[in-house]
């Protein structure tokens, strides 16, 4: 009985299953392919072993309860541990501008070079008759020595000609004058007439073709050998290039694993290791800062909120909640346009009330405490409806005692409210540092880190976190990718113990 | 005495809304400033809270209209804020239906089927949580780059590989939907199982139905999460025509070419909405975003 309705589930239709699994694994293999003949090992193998996993849990009885579990484990493992990981390995790598490729990609590059052997040049000669056209190539050196193609139409795209010998131009045609072959210029630089197996004619100038053969034969063991001179190229596993006899390096390079020399860099390089060490202090202090004024101003607020006396509450909660049903990053730009220091309507007011004009982009001092005044601003409100929660949860009975003993509200807030939230509100407060610690958003879009530090050897902003700092690092200013995974790691190590902390203080939580 | 005690109560009240009233005033104050300065004319005007002489400039150039000047000149709209809505919504859309459907079915076998490691696997999703998606930028942008020399329309700048890459983020859903799901009586499955149906069966036709408002809830938490996510957008769309919003209003403020007036309307228009669908939902959100820390 329960085998027959087995069948009919939705998830064991036998037909249709295999079907699917045999569809999804083509598929899969097929991108696993393409990767790996890209010269890729890490992500075809991530690829290969999560397929495999998914085939074994979706077609065999054992895994049943895993078929629920697999879809979002994968999103997970792709997507969250697999990023992880992998910058952890970048972190190793010289992985950057200069060294973007795999060795793989950059041996082809190199291989698709051609350059002009020089011996063999020919004057050319465009004929035109309708929409077909013959070249007629003279050699330079031996006038008697013609090759002429076969009638052909402009290419738009890389063609080979011909030029058996009888080829004549055909009776009718036009001699194009060198306007004319001006304005087919392009056209005709997609031609290539092969002269031997490993050389052709390419146009070289208006006025001639020459042959140009590929610079580089491969040798063994991803050598590259000069055909001129025969010189020998080596990919340098160290510098990530390939280096010839002197040493010279050929550009573009490919990345491979340097150690620890993005961690050396960090601790070592005075120019790196300063703004680095700066950052970091302001990172805390930063995230420090925005936990004690959200959760003042929001523990404030929501006494305020659940204060009987006050009967118009609701209205004060839908207006006060609203920096937090706004997107953030529609209300830091905001800010940033408010900000503005010329025209900005904040500076406006100060100058009209104050007399002051506050330079905020500009002063390190004042920037960074635009960004507090602006984080306080968004972040209050999600502490103060967790605050309101939480006071729901305080008995009543305890005000009244203290109502009986003759004590104000400031009393009632030290001696009754405080303790009471303290321990529930742990957790909360050191996940709500976690998040800002990691707060990229504001920095990147209200001030993008700036105003600049001087004289560092690495580009760094006094309002940088440290999580803006890698993203500086790798997409703004000279994206040297494998120095950001390092400071990335470095964050990685900073935000496990903070979850270990706040695992403790949530049990310590629950104990209560 | 009785007396004194009320007067004291009066003042205090009275202390109380002046404090109230000023801190609304200072959350309101963006607010109302933009929506003046989307109706200001030009960009670098300034003036009183009601705008002197209002215009639709700004408006117009947002919806992607044209607007002929008082002096007769025509000004093109600048960028293309409807498709980024568009794009922003559509990227939503499809993440958070996908994301309700693998964190549906992920929280039902926690909540209700046993498997070795099941407690291990929620641990450590949890941990997980912690780590935000912003520290593997450059793990994300790597791995997208390589996956498009293989399979281009997984490449950088699709809106498929942006959809996908949010695909790991639903550790939160899973424990908010586990929740509910413990919530519900095992007894409706338990018995429909004794009468011969499947796990799957008893998941689809009998504690689906019955969770459709978390489910809900779930869709919209992840909605407006990812229509407000700017980090991974941002280094995975570079055209103007595929970016979101969060990625491309910022183009507005950039100090060359200071847009002011265009950026306030762009920010009220699409704004709105997504404020509106938050307000609906936030009283669902508070019981879940209790548990997690996640904005703030």
């Amino acid at each position: 009985m329960a085998l027959h309705a087995e069948e009919k589930g939705l998830l064991s239709g036998n037909g249709i299953k295999w079907a699917l699994v045999a569809l999804i694994d083509i598929a899969l293999l097929y991108v696993v392919f393409l990767m790996y003949a890209q010269g890729e090992v890490l992500f075809p193998l991530t690829l290969l072993v999560l397929g495999a996993l998914g085939n074994w849990i979706f077609t065999n009885k054992k895994g049943y309860a895993y078929r629920y579990v697999y879809p979002c484990l994968l999103g997970i493992m792709m997507f969250v541990i697999f990023p992880l990981l992998y910058t952890f390995s970048i972190s190793f790598t010289n992985y950057g501008t200069k060294n973007l490729l795999t060795l793989q990609r950059v041996k082809e590059i190199h291989l698709q070079k051609e350059v002009k052997t020089g011996d063999q040049a020919y004057n050319l000669a465009l004929y035109q008759q309708g929409d077909q056209y013959q070249l007629l190539l003279t050699d330079k050196n031996d006038s008697r020595h013609q090759l002429t193609t076969v009638p052909f139409t402009m290419p738009k795209e890389a063609v080979k000609l011909s030029t058996e010998n009888g080829n004549a131009i055909r009776e009718g045609s036009k001699k194009l004058i060198m306007r004319d072959i001006m304005k087919q210029r392009t056209n005709l630089g997609n031609i290539s007439i092969p002269l031997s197996a490993d050389s052709s004619l390419v146009m070289s100038s208006l006025r001639e073709f020459s042959a140009m053969a590929p610079q580089y034969m491969e040798g063994k063991n991803d050598e590259l050998i000069e055909r001129i001179s025969g010189a020998v190229l080596k990919p340098d596993h160290t510098s990530g290039f390939y280096v010839d006899a002197e040493g010279n390096q050929l550009s573009p390079g490919f990345s491979v694993y340097v150690g620890a020399e993005n961690y050396d860099s960090l601790a070592s390089d005075a120019g790196m290791r300063e703004p680095f060490f700066k950052i970091f202090v302001w990172t805390i202090i930063f995230a420090g800062l925005t936990v004690l004024f959200t959760v003042t101003v929001g523990l404030l607020l929501s006494i305020l909120m659940q204060w009987e006396p006050l009967r118009e509450r609701g209205i004060y909660r839908v207006l006060l909640i609203l920096p937090y049903a706004v997107p953030a990053f529609i209300s830091i730009l905001i800010f940033k346009g408010l900000f503005n220091q010329n025209f900005g309507e904040i500076n406006m007011i100060l100058e009209m009330l104050f007399g002051i004009r506050p330079e905020w982009m500009t002063n390190p001092t004042f920037a960074r405490s635009m960004i507090l005044i602006v984080n306080t601003w968004l972040g209050y409100p999600y502490m103060m409806i967790v605050c309101m929660g939480l006071l729901k949860a305080i008995p009543d009975s305890l005000y009244e005692a203290s109502a009986i003993d003759g004590a104000g509200p400031w009393q009632n807030l030290i001696h009754i409210t405080l303790p009471n939230v303290a321990k529930p509100l742990a957790p909360i407060l050191i996940a709500s540092f976690a998040f800002n610690f990691n707060n990229f958003v504001l920095i990147d879009l209200l001030t993008g880190g700036g105003p600049m530090m001087p004289g560092t050897s690495i580009e760094a902003g006094f309002t940088d976190l440290l999580v803006s700092f890698t993203f500086r690092t790798a997409f703004v200013a000279g994206q040297d990718f494998g120095l950001a995974s390092a400071i990335a790691t470095i964050i990685f190590i900073i935000v496990a113990l903070m979850s270990w902390v706040n695992l403790r203080a949530i049990r310590k939580s629950e104990e209560v | 005495m009785a007396m004194v005690q009320s007067r004291n109560l009066v003042y205090r009240v009275w202390a109380a809304r002046l404090v109230m009233v000023f801190m609304i005033c200072l959350v309101m104050f963006p607010f109302l400033m933009i929506i003046s300065v989307s109706f200001r004319s030009g960009n670098f005007a300034t003036g009183s809270l009601i705008p002197e002489n209002p215009s639709l400039e700004h408006w117009a150039m947002v919806l992607g209209i044209p607007y002929t000047m008082a002096d007769g000149s025509v000004v093109n709209p600048t960028f293309p804020v409807m498709t980024w809505l568009w794009n922003s919504i559509k990227v939503s859309a499809i993440s958070s239906g996908l994301i309700l459907l693998l964190s549906t079915t992920g929280a039902y076998a926690f909540a209700r089927l046993r498997f070795r490691f099941k407690n291990n696997l929620l641990t450590s999703m949890m941990i997980l949580q912690m780590f935000p998606a912003v520290l593997a930028l450059v793990a994300i942008h790597a791995f997208f780059n390589r996956l498009g020399d293989a399979v281009p329309w997984l490449g950088p700048n699709t809106h498929s590989a942006l959809i996908m890459s949010y695909l790991g983020g639903i550790t939160m859903h899973i424990w908010l939907i586990k929740g509910y799901f413990e919530s519900i009586d095992k007894a409706l499955e338990e018995s429909a199982s004794i009468d011969g149906a499947t796990p799957w069966q008893a998941f689809y036709h009998i504690l689906l139905p019955l969770s459709v408002p978390i489910l809900a809830v779930v869709f919209v938490l992840s909605f407006i999460g990812v229509i407000g996510e700017y980090p991974v957008a941002s280094i995975l769309l570079q055209s103007v025509d595929q970016q979101t919003l969060a990625v491309g209003i910022k183009q507005f403020l950039y100090a060359q070419n200071y847009l002011w007036g265009d950026f306030a309307a762009a920010a009220v228009l699409t704004g709105m909405p997504i404020t509106i669908v938050f307000l609906m939902a936030q009283r669902y959100l508070v019981s879940g975003l209790t548990a997690g820390g996640v904005k703030g």
